[in-house]
């Protein structure tokens, strides 16, 4: 098939708002002020596990500028973003799970009052014993922090299998066992939270939020206020920074909402940044066992995965999150037989959610330093190892998901030349090492959160008499540019200049519904829905531009502001124009698209995570030096190969891979979400929560792989979220070419590295927990469900 | 004690209203990119907040009020200075430049042109406290190599990123300058 020439496509044009945004001209919600607007603040709790005697709110609403104190009492429904796990409320009601719990609200005529206010509520809490660590959660049995879970603090255990296990096992040559730890870190955008709600004199709820999720947080707010879902308007404000974090639906956001519907006036609250550390949201502390068998020349045979995550004080996305430390191992390499085992438990600290790559950095740190083990003990080189046994496209993985395209191939074999890997390989002197790994990541999860058959993305195009096109979609640009990637995709399809279209995106009055941006499934769905819906609109202006220009309408093509014939270029009319010729012909003129993924042969209970439109993969390399006296380590440079499918904009692509590596090196060298004893936060700051600033982030060369995926909007993959991946892998790898010391601890600190060059750090333990027995599914016969014991 | 006399209750009275208050406002004078503003505030606002509450110039945002994250950097004086830790009472008497004073005539600062190009904002936040950082660097420093763009950058965080773009459009504006 001839390749399709593009205008837009494929151009490093700037983003469709940056301008605006280098002006200081976009407004984000905290730059929102209403007329009469008061404001809210929270009272959160000291303590990380108490039960609430009693709240007294008297004098604190005695206060003069105090307009309205809530507490439980007032939002007594409780929610939460995966259906069946509803167990928050916007305020406690009996008890508080974790230090930084909300008990109350408070909405007065200045943020200095509201918290003046605070001070005057009295809270009889009785302190509970807390759970503080997966072996806690797992051991005390008694001391639960919720009572509607089925076993312990123990939130869900899975346990999945694939394959024949035990042939796979009996064919190995060797047998490895290995364990590793995965710290929590957080999202740490440079925006806090906030919220605005106004409860207008027409019965109407608005809110204005800095949110990933417009469309849950419509469906919560509806769920807890108790009011029908179209008497409720949700506009998702610009996101400065959002990295997962703002993928729930929050208590500040459901508090502003009933103090606006208490008051009669617009309230906003807008969180500090020490506040944003206890919301949390972010990567879930992951303890990993894995076992793999392998044959002599590193064939892999079988792998058993396990995996225990801490999951916080609450469930918030970790049904999705568990499964997603299981469902993509085996996405890279071709594996015969995989067995998952997975367990989510509550612990009194903030709950855990979906950040970056959302539960699947972890296992894939564990997998490819593992990998890295395995061929050093083999004497086989890592990256030969992998390229004798990289998925195929067109194939289908032994847990049921479907690979389409596949750019691994080239991601590897690119890396490795610019690095000049093979001189490298274990050929730097002591202190300087190289390290490899690779990943693969959806585009987007094959399913929604909540089950329904609609679409998952939405759009609708308006096209104007001027020659103006107005496309509406609910997804929400948080950054990384899903606005502009509507008016890229309108303006491709209709011949246009991008500046002549108009986005009006994440406001559930105005747009339809996308479902966020959250599984790297905005560019994907979007871009598919818009392309379904300009089609539809191209249908009529062919017809009409047929007829004016006595041209079948399969000879014509939109471009350069024209509808002209492919064989007679020559021969057309201007856009504009045909717009008014078949405005004249048809009645205004409008069309929707929308989308949903196709679906996988994986259908086990739990293959809602895992299956996606297309899956994109990543290599990493990264050279660096590691000081043997003090463990120091600084990076030098990170090479990175994504296949995106096709770069949709590479200047977007590229930006989205290098914020990646960013986070990634954060994750590895220095980010750690710490608790003390007593529940508080180690480091609820900036400043003492390192995170990489231009001097630690080293030169990043990126390199883009294109597979042109079929089912891809112009062929485009995901980009967001997959280039992380390899990086965390990749820099434990070079650590050990450079000291030779193996790191199954993440963040890898100069400490930890002392430690092991001194022979004192210890191997990580995994508690010991017995799963339920495993659903078996074998490709093409289907599932084998347990019964219940 | 002798029991006060009413005009000394009065006078009293107003006091203690005043010391209870301590939202009692004060008269800035401010000199914000190029125009003089006066504003009555109360006097234990930060710069930043006066900058957002009473000026309506939201351009300049907030990312810790710590001091901690450079997202509220402003110059005053050409030197970039964190919002957050002065008080508007302090900068009175300065030159005050935010982000909505670096275009000029409607035209964009080669920083801005630059930083729109090359892809270096995208959740944009920080993206002001950057600018007004390189444009004093660029200032001072018209042709900085790498290295004295990092550090001069140091105190700004940006979590999208990875600054490759950034750096990359500084030295872009650099070159522009020159033509401009």
């Amino acid at each position: 098939m001839k390749e399709r020439k593009f205008s837009v496509i494929g151009k490093p044009l700037p983003k469709i708002d940056a301008m605006a945004k280098c002006a200081g001209e976009t407004l984000y919600a905290d730059d929102l002020f209403f007329s009469r607007m008061i404001y809210a603040k929270l009272l959160r709790s000291p303590h990380p596990h108490a039960r609430l005697r009693s709240i007294s709110t008297e004098r604190a609403a005695g206060l003069d500028g105090v307009y309205a104190v809530i507490t439980g009492k007032d939002l007594p429904e409780k929610f939460g973003i995966m259906p069946s796990t509803q167990d928050e409320e916007a305020l406690a009601v009996e008890k508080v799970r974790y230090v930084g719990d909300p008990v109350a609200a408070v909405a007065a005529s200045s943020e200095t009052l509201a918290e003046k206010a605070l001070e005057l509520i009295d809270v009889d809490y009785e302190v509970l014993k807390s759970v503080l660590s997966i072996e806690e959660a797992l051991t005390e049995v008694d001391n639960r922090i919720h009572s509607w879970n089925r076993y312990a603090n123990v939130q869900k255990a899975v346990s999945l299998e694939f394959g024949d296990m035990e042939k796979g096992f009996e064919g190995a040559d060797h047998i490895y066992e290995d364990t590793f730890f995965f710290q929590g870190n957080t999202h740490l955008p440079m925006e806090q939270y906030c919220t605005i709600a106004f409860s207008g004199p027409d019965g109407k709820l608005s809110v204005w939020s800095s949110t990933q999720t417009p469309h849950y947080l419509h469906r919560t707010l509806s769920k807890v206020l108790g009011l029908p879902m179209s008497r409720i308007r949700v506009v998702a404000t610009p996101v400065g920074g959002g990295f997962g974090g703002k993928s729930d639906p929050f208590s500040h956001e459901l508090s502003v909402a009933k103090l606006s519907m208490t008051t009669g006036r617009p309230v906003k609250i807008t969180l500090t940044r020490e506040e944003s550390f206890y919301v949390h949201r972010g990567r879930h502390p992951v303890k990993m066992w894995i076992k793999t068998g392998v044959k002599n020349d590193g064939t892999l045979q079988a792998m058993h995965f396990r995996s225990f995550l801490d999951g916080g004080g609450y469930s918030s996305y970790g049904l999705a999150s568990v499964y997603y430390t299981g469902a993509l191992q085996t996405v890279t390499y071709k594996l015969p037989a995989y067995k998952f085992e997975g367990a989510r438990v509550f612990t009194n600290k903030p709950p855990c959610g979906p950040k970056r790559g959302h539960g699947t950095p972890q296992p894939r740190f564990a997998v490819e330093v593992q990998l890295d083990e395995i061929a050093e003990k083999l004497g086989i080189d890592p990256i030969d190892l992998r390229l004798k046994q990289l998925v195929e496209p067109n194939s289908e993985t032994v847990n049921g998901l479907r690979i389409s395209t596949t750019g691994l191939r080239e991601c590897i074999e690119k890396v490795a030349a610019k690095a000049e890997w093979k001189k490298k390989f274990r050929q730097l002197p002591f202190g300087r090492g190289i390290g490899f790994a690779a990943s693969a990541y959806i585009s987007g999860a094959g399913l929604p959160i909540y089950w329904n058959e609609m679409p998952q993305s939405g759009v609708q195009i308006k096209l104007d008499r001027g020659g103006g096109i107005t496309i509406f979609c609910g997804s929400t640009d948080i950054g990384q540019g899903s606005d502009s990637i509507l008016a890229f995709a309108v303006a491709e399809e209709f011949g246009v200049d991008p500046a002549d279209v108009r986005v009006v995106t994440g406001d559930t009055d105005l747009t339809p519904v996308d479902l966020g941006s959250y599984s790297s499934r905005v560019t994907v769905m979007t871009g598919n829905a818009t392309i379904q819906a300009c089609g539809k609109l191209k249908e009529m202006l062919y017809q009409v531009a047929g007829e004016v220009l006595e041209v079948p309408s399969d000879d014509l093509e939109m471009a350069e502001g024209q509808v002209r014939s492919i064989s007679y270029p020559a021969r057309g009319i201007s856009f504009v124009e045909c717009v008014q010729k078949a405005e004249a012909k048809f009645g205004t003129l409008g069309a929707t698209g929308s989308y949903s993924p196709p679906k996988h042969p994986a259908n086990y209970k739990g293959s809602g995570v895992g299956p996606t439109t297309a899956y994109s993969f990543s290599t990493s390399i990264v050279e660096l030096a590691c000081d043997g006296e003090t463990g120091d380590i600084k990076i030098d440079k990170v090479w990175i190969a994504h296949d995106c499918g096709r770069a949709f904009n590479p200047l977007l692509v590229e930006g989205q891979t290098e914020g990646s590596v960013y986070m990634a090196l954060g994750e590895v060298l220095m980010e750690e979400q710490v608790f003390r004893k007593s529940g508080l936060h180690k480091i609820p700051s900036m400043l003492e929560y390192k995170s990489p600033t231009t001097l630690e982030t080293p030169e990043i060369e990126t390199i883009l792989v294109e597979t042109n995926d079929p089912e891809g909007p112009f062929g485009a993959k995901e980009a967001g979220q997959g280039p992380l991946l390899p990086v965390i892998p990749a820099v434990a790898n070079a650590v050990y070419d450079a000291v030779g010391v193996r790191i199954h601890e993440i963040p890898i600190t100069g400490d930890k590295i002392l430690r092991a060059l001194e022979g004192r750090l210890k191997p990580v333990s995994v508690p010991s927990f017995e799963f339920p027995p495993p659903v078996k599914w074998q490709p093409g016969k289907g599932a084998e469900v347990p019964q219940k014991s | 004690m002798a029991s006060p006399t009413s005009s000394e209750t009065g006078k009293m009275k107003r006091r203690s209203f005043y010391m209870q208050d301590a939202s009692r406002k004060a008269l800035l004078r401010l000199r914000v990119n190029g125009e003089i503003s006066e504003v009555a505030t109360e006097g234990t606002k930060t710069l930043l907040e006066v900058l957002r509450e009473d000026l309506g110039l939201t351009g300049t945002k907030h990312g810790c009020e710590l001091g901690e994250c450079g997202t509220c950097t402003v110059l005053m004086d050409g030197e970039p200075v964190l919002s957050c830790l002065v008080l508007g009472a302090e900068a009175e008497d300065v030159d005050i430049v935010t982000i909505e004073g670096l275009m000029q005539g409607g035209q964009p600062h080669p920083l801005q042109k630059a930083f729109a190009d090359l892809g270096a904002t995208q959740c944009g936040y920080c993206i002001p406290g950057f600018l007004l950082t390189a444009k004093a660097l660029l200032d001072s420093n018209p042709h900085p190599s790498r290295d004295e763009i990092r550090e001069a950058l140091s105190g700004n965080l940006c979590r999208c990123t990875g600054y490759t773009k950034i750096l990359e459009a500084v030295e872009l504006a650099a070159r522009n300058q020159e033509v401009v």
